[in-house]
């Protein structure tokens, strides 16, 4: 049954999986994409072209680590020229001054900046490079250029302690968004789960935090939180819907509704290289699997919330409960939602808070292969 | 906090005006508001140029069939909003 589809608002662009980082938290695929592969220029502007015609509003140029492309002044200048808003999500280098000014006289609107840590330790044991001192740099020269300005502080486990100084950056800085985002648990993040899931004292102390800062900050920075959906009541309406607002297109141009969907075995992949963006949007298999209602289970088949969650996301669901199609077992209302129950008990017993004070057992997000193989060599950067 | 009367609203760095499928729309990072009649009258006065009282009274003169103190309060509170999501300053 084919439900007609509302146009997309945003298209996720990752650009390619080359990044200088290894953060254990990256939520790309384990199974990275060479860069043999990676979409050309030409490519990408016609993708630009046919997503602003879709209807589409934003792009997100990101990766991997999208100034990785030596072409990214093409790629800015392309989408801005297709009439879309141009949001680039990045790790902040390679970059000097000189390539910032260039990046927004290309026409960058936005600027989203990670970071791992508060300090150059924590995030030199997240991203397993020297890489804070740079993103310190890059605050001082955006106060010199015309363009949005977001802080994106990833928390988890390792971290979350680090709220206070971690807001005292963002008000030294230009940025007027902050995000206080918890890790969600896919690719890279999911393998490193353990180690990365705060203890519930740990969240609510955050909130709390957080709670104070929006309300002293107003009208001059907004900050905003997303909680490990683990501990919610209720799931996150994913992606807001499957197929419904956004497209994300990987490095070799296949056409996902989410950065996860490759997990999900039985979906087929349409790719730029060979067919329109509306029409995969609207007519693909992988868009069209999880749209409408027709393959909810019980209980988001009959349930009040179907409407504002979807029943929550699918990859989560074959994650957690091994369906794709299952209720999101995050859900209170989920018949696997024990399986949560258990993964919170154990990031709270005892032992395990102890050992917020030592350096866990890893495992670092690894480079893409460098040519058409498995092997993760180690590539040019 | 209420604006005050004598200030300039500016567009933020990174908000701008578009226009998709015949609909004006405010962009922003990972927002867009779509702006119709009055909301649209206000967003092409925040120029950096306009002050607040005369953005109000100026869209007084344009609805003048509405109440003129509520034509005042939905401007006030449509800026303040637009100023906590940060999509525009006031100079």
């Amino acid at each position: 049954m084919h439900t007609a589809p509302t146009n997309p608002l945003a298209l996720i662009a990752e650009l390619t999986h080359r990044c200088p980082l290894h953060c254990v938290y990256c939520s790309n695929p384990v199974e990275l994409q060479s860069r043999a592969n990676e979409l050309t220029t030409e490519t990408w502007s016609r993708v630009f072209k046919e997503a602003a015609e879709l209807g589409v509003l934003q792009a997100d140029l990101t990766g991997g680590e999208p100034l990785a492309r030596t072409d990214i002044l093409d790629l800015v200048r392309s989408a801005r020229s297709s009439g879309l808003y141009v949001n680039l999500i990045t790790s902040g280098l390679p970059l000097d001054e000189a390539r910032l000014a260039k990046l927004v006289e290309a026409g960058l609107d936005h600027l989203q900046l990670s970071f791992q840590g508060a300090d150059p330790q924590t995030a030199e044991e997240i991203s397993g490079t020297k890489t804070h001192a740079q993103k310190l740099k890059l605050l001082e020269w955006l106060k010199k250029v015309r363009v949005a300005v977001t802080l994106n502080f990833v928390i988890h486990r390792r971290n979350i302690d680090q709220i206070d100084a971690m807001l005292a950056i963002a008000e030294s800085s230009s940025a007027t968004r902050v995000e206080f985002a918890n890790v969600q648990y896919y690719g890279w993040a999911f393998a490193n789960r353990e180690r990365l899931l705060p203890a519930r004292a740990q969240l609510d102390r955050s909130l709390e935090i957080l709670k104070a800062a929006q309300e002293r900050l107003r009208g001059k920075i907004k900050i905003e939180y997303v909680v490990p959906d683990y501990y919610a009541r209720f799931p996150k309406p994913c992606m807001g819907g499957w197929g419904r607002k956004l497209m994300l297109i990987t490095p070799t141009g296949e056409a996902l509704p989410c950065h996860a969907a490759q997990i999900i075995p039985e979906l087929k992949f349409e790719n730029v290289k060979g067919r329109g963006l509306r029409e995969i949007w609207e007519t693909s298999e992988a868009f069209q699997k999880f749209r409408g209602e027709a393959w909810m289970q019980a209980p988001c088949k009959t349930c009040d919330r179907r409407e504002l969650d979807f029943g929550g996301c699918r990859c989560q669901a074959l994650l957690l409960a091994g369906d794709p199609a299952a209720t999101d077992p995050v859900c209170s209302l989920a018949p696997t939602r024990h399986k949560v129950d258990a993964i919170i008990a154990a990031a709270n017993n005892g032992a395990r808070s102890d050992q917020t004070l030592t350096k866990p057992d890893w495992l670092y997000r690894l480079n893409p292969p460098s040519v058409h193989s498995s092997a993760a060599v180690d590539d040019d950067h | 906090m209420q604006p005050h009367p004598n200030s300039c609203p500016r567009l933020a760095p990174g908000c701008r005006l578009s226009e998709n499928n015949q609909q004006r729309v405010l962009l922003m990072p990972e927002r867009a508001f779509r702006l119709n009649g009055p909301s649209l009258e206000i967003v092409e006065r925040c120029d950096g140029k306009h002050t607040v009282q005369q953005i109000i009274t100026e869209l007084q003169l344009l609805y003048s069939k509405a109440e003129p103190k509520k034509v005042e309060s939905d401007i006030l509170d449509y800026l303040t909003r637009l100023h906590e999501q940060r999509a525009i300053d006031f100079e």
